[in-house]
């Protein structure tokens, strides 16, 4: 919709009064606001509080309170018996590795079909788009067939690829957008001093699309970081898991005794809300790019 | 060489390591999917053709159970549009109008939708025990401990009780699209509409509403396929119990697969429910394209 309505009117002109809401109103947005705050709030807190309680005081001493006694030992628990140390380590490996190889894959790509000129560019680029709506589901007898047959089950490359893959579709479609803006002049300028494509693209265009990176990278990361079906079915080994799996396993080894498992969720989720407290808006945006193209 | 081939060769050199995982993981499985779809197969052993057999079995047979679990999804998706979207919708508008505290809220409101599936899984399974969980606990002490039950464990709470962390994961996630949408409408406009005498809930209903229509649509395009393609919660939850009462086509899937080897059931499953992702896909684009 465009903005033609031309505002000359003099907002102080007592002709036109603009309606306020009333006091009883505001305070019923902002009770509900506080409420619903409230309502997103505590699960978390309530989680951070009984990974440091024993059993007696989630099971009744002290349900919703601060614990009594800061149980750290709920999280020495979680790492030597639980191994949430290992599994943490495995979903960085993980992320970081599906990180690059989106990126390179989706640069590359991308550069190919914004910025070099040939016949059926647009076609590739909308062949690239269905990954948007294809659910990861309908790979998944394939790939675990596959994977078997090549000896590739119980590796972390069993993840990482697949990973990688359902992620370029919209690592492509973010950065599609950030590379043209990037003025075409550039390349011509570089051209004109004796730059061949690779130079263009290595030393022009990729150190440009630095913020590009960022969003990409955050995207991927917690689409690996906390993906379940795959990493259950592709990875059995102790040794292989990442953090969701792992925390299955340990819910299933410790039933009744609740802290290590808190400790294990804390574990799982402390890093993503670091991040998110210094880079809420930038995650924000990410998530963004992602869906309003559409 | 000339110099058109060497372009050409580049252009393919650029594209390589994106369809190389694109065609091998994406493409061709779906293609493999639909194949093995035809077959009576248990995984390892040979493969019997028995054409569209999965298919009629699925839809006819009681014991698998696959339009019970495609109507949980469905019950889920309709509970997302209708429940989920208009709460995110509110708050969108609420945020979007600039209120005291809006990126605060705005930030909070969006934190769940960064948790792993699996951390809130497990925190609400805590949150829903029978004994101890805050919820039966919360009850019991304002007094309506009549009210309090299985909630996971009873066929009749059971998917509704999917339901609610579904719902607290996701509201964030469509709140920040719309409110984004929100954002986008110009000032001025909005303005205008004040001075000519609209009150706040006007201007929403006439001007914001109206103009966030193409977000709205991929709201509720993700919500409904969101829906039918969900796992990891129920899978932690309920993984499907008590007695079929959450099953969804996903971890009816995994079933089939993991447990009973039956890959070209297993694949059935999987190619329903890309056909019906993308039918209702269509299906919610045009039904917007004609509202307009």
């Amino acid at each position: 919709m465009d903005a033609k309505v031309n505002v000359t009117v003099d907002l102080s002109s007592p002709k036109y009064q603009v309606k306020q809401e009333s006091k009883v109103v505001k305070v019923l947005i902002y009770i509900f606001l506080a409420l619903w705050t409230f309502v997103n709030l505590f699960p978390i807190y309530w989680m951070f509080t009984f990974s440091l309680k024993d059993n007696k005081e989630i099971f009744g001493e002290n349900v919703a309170g601060l614990p009594h006694n800061w149980l750290w030992s709920n999280y020495t628990d979680a790492m030597n018996t639980g191994h949430m140390n290992v599994y943490f380590v495995n979903s960085i490996i993980v992320a970081v590795m599906t990180i690059l190889i989106t990126l390179i894959a989706a640069l590359m790509a991308t550069y190919a079909i914004t910025r070099m000129t040939w016949k059926f560019s647009k076609q590739m680029n909308a062949f690239f788009m269905m990954g948007l709506t294809i659910p990861i589901h309908a790979s998944i007898v394939p790939i675990y067939v596959t994977l078997s047959n090549i000896h590739m089950l119980n590796t972390y490359w069993a993840l990482i690829i697949p990973y990688a893959a359902f992620a370029l579709a919209m690592a492509i479609l973010i950065c599609s957008g950030f590379m043209g803006d990037i003025p075409r002049d550039l390349d011509e300028a570089a051209r004109i001093d004796g730059c061949g494509i690779w130079g263009i693209f290595f030393r022009i265009i990729v150190p440009l699309m630095r913020p590009a990176l960022a969003t990409i990278g955050i995207y991927t990361f917690l689409q690996c970081w906390n993906e379940l079906m795959f990493a259950n079915i592709f990875n059995s080994k102790d040794a292989l898991k990442t953090l969701p799996v792992g925390i299955q396993a340990l819910s299933g080894q410790y039933t009744t005794n609740w802290g290590p498992i808190g400790a294990a969720l804390v574990i799982a989720t402390f890093p993503t809300l670091l991040v998110y407290i210094f880079l809420s808006k930038k995650i924000q945006e990410s998530f963004i790019a992602g869906a309003i193209k559409g | 060489m000339n110099k058109k081939v060497v372009y050409s060769i580049n252009i393919f050199l650029f594209l390589l390591p994106a369809l190389i995982l694109f065609v091998g993981v994406l493409i061709a499985p779906i293609a493999m999917s639909g194949y093995y779809s035809f077959f009576d197969w248990n995984g390892f052993g040979e493969k019997t053709f028995i054409g569209f057999e999965n298919y009629k079995e699925l839809f006819s047979s009681n014991a698998i159970g696959f339009t019970k679990a495609l109507g949980n999804s469905l019950l889920l998706a309709a509970l997302s549009v209708f429940i989920q979207l208009p709460l995110s919708l509110g708050l969108a508008l609420l945020l979007g109008r600039g209120i005291k505290g809006e990126r605060a809220f705005l930030a909070i409101f969006f934190m769940p939708v960064l948790i792993s599936t699996v951390v809130i899984g497990q925190l609400w399974l805590k949150i829903y025990n029978p004994s101890y969980g805050i919820l039966n606990v919360f009850l019991t002490k304002i007094g309506l401990e009549s009210l309090t039950r299985i909630w996971l464990g009873l066929p009749e709470t059971a998917l509704g009780a999917c339901f609610v962390p579904i719902l607290w994961q996701y509201v964030g996630y469509h709140m920040l699209l719309m409110y984004a949408g929100v954002k986008g409408v110009s000032p001025e406009l909005r303005e205008a509409a004040k001075i000519d005498g609209a009150t706040n809930w006007q201007v929403s209903r006439y001007i914001v509403i109206p103009s966030i229509k193409p977000i709205v649509k991929v709201s509720v395009i993700f919500a409904i396929t969101g829906s039918l393609k969900s796992f990891d919660l129920i899978y932690v939850l309920t993984n499907g119990g008590p007695l079929h009462a959450t099953e969804v086509p996903s971890t009816l899937m995994i079933n089939m697969l993991f447990l009973r080897n039956r890959y070209g059931m297993g694949s059935t499953i999987a190619v329903m429910l890309i056909i019906l992702c993308f039918a209702f896909a269509l299906l919610i684009n045009r039904l917007f394209k004609e509202d307009r």
